[in-house]
């Protein structure tokens, strides 16, 4: 009896560890993309930072630095407005690969993530 | 194994258990040093497992791993792993300043030392890490008045996620590595505090 209680304790122990995590900083934008029937977007902040200054996003592109404050569409993106000013097939590919931006699963809920220890500020 | 020892371990709950214990130990033990292991190779979670990107999404097969991207730069202890600021310095990465040809590139490097911490560290605030990534505008006037202490910063607004806490804390280093922006020791601290030039 003992040993199935400590076998559970340990098998608890061993789940709590945190698992799987999204990338730090990773954006979750999901105003529009499931009602509209596509998966939500997940915009990894690390690998445009590797390509790209925040300023490019943040002050030329004018991208408010919180998750859900820009009201982004598709038919603003094709007009180059958005992530359209890079994703036009000059910069970066072109919006024809709907599943590369659109990969996230059924559900989530927009915002930022990123399992780091700090857990993100309540303001987000 | 004489008969007397095969009795005791078939029909004593007191040895049996000792038994589970060090089973279970041992295999926890086992577990969390794979674990550890694991994540000092590689602290990166793999897309199709970090429980945002959908495994059945045609993604996981176009997209760029972290792992793969962020083991060549600078390693940290938190965030994303990487230490941004040393990554562009060294120029292990050169990640574009405009998209627009006429977009004016400022740097200013310019230090604040901020008094006023409790009885913690004061503050450096270096200008140049910040204007290497960012636009004047993301701060000025937006979070911060142009004028030394025009605006009150508080740790409680960082924690929120207002003032510093707008990217630290959600993109930039974490709000646990305290040390970095309170780096003065107040104990022994001779210069003036305010806007100054970089401490060569």
């Amino acid at each position: 009896m003992r040993f199935v209680r400590l076998s559970t304790l340990c098998l608890l122990l061993v789940l709590c560890v945190p698992q799987a995590e999204a990338e730090y900083a990773d954006v979750v934008l999901n105003r529009t993309a499931e009602a509209a029937g596509v998966r939500p977007v997940i915009y990894p902040h690390w690998f445009h930072r590797m390509r790209f200054r925040c300023k490019v996003c943040h002050s030329e592109l004018g991208f408010v630095m919180r998750a859900g404050a820009n009201k982004i569409d598709m038919a603003g993106i094709m007009e180059g407005k958005f992530c359209g000013m890079c994703h036009n097939g000059e910069i970066a590919w072109n919006v024809e690969h709907c599943d590369r931006c659109h990969s996230g699963l059924p559900g989530l809920k927009s915002g930022i993530r990123g399992g780091d220890s700090a857990g993100g500020p309540g303001y987000w | 194994m004489n008969s007397a020892d095969d009795n005791l371990y078939r029909n004593s709950p007191r040895a049996w258990s000792l038994l589970g214990r060090v089973w279970v130990l041992g295999l926890l033990l086992l577990l969390s040093g794979a674990q550890v292991l694991a994540g000092e190779a590689n602290p990166w979670v793999r897309l199709e497992a970090d429980g945002l990107h959908d495994p059945k999404g045609g993604a996981i097969r176009d997209l760029q791993q972290p792992g793969e991207a962020l083991a060549p730069l600078p390693r940290d202890v938190v965030g994303n792993m990487v230490r941004w600021v040393e990554a562009l310095r060294t120029g292990v990465i050169t990640p574009r300043t405009n998209i627009l040809p006429d977009t004016k590139i400022q740097v200013l490097d310019l230090d604040i030392i901020y008094p006023n911490t409790g009885n913690y560290n004061f503050v450096r605030f270096p200008h140049k890490a910040h204007t290497e990534w960012l636009d004047c505008s993301n701060c000025h006037d937006a979070i911060f008045a142009k004028k030394y202490r025009g605006t009150t910063i508080s740790m409680a607004n960082i924690l929120e996620g207002r003032q510093c806490g707008q990217c630290h804390g959600a993109v930039s280093f974490p709000l646990t590595e305290c040390n970095r922006c309170h780096s003065v020791d107040s104990q022994n601290f001779a210069g003036k505090f305010g806007p100054q030039p970089v401490a060569k």
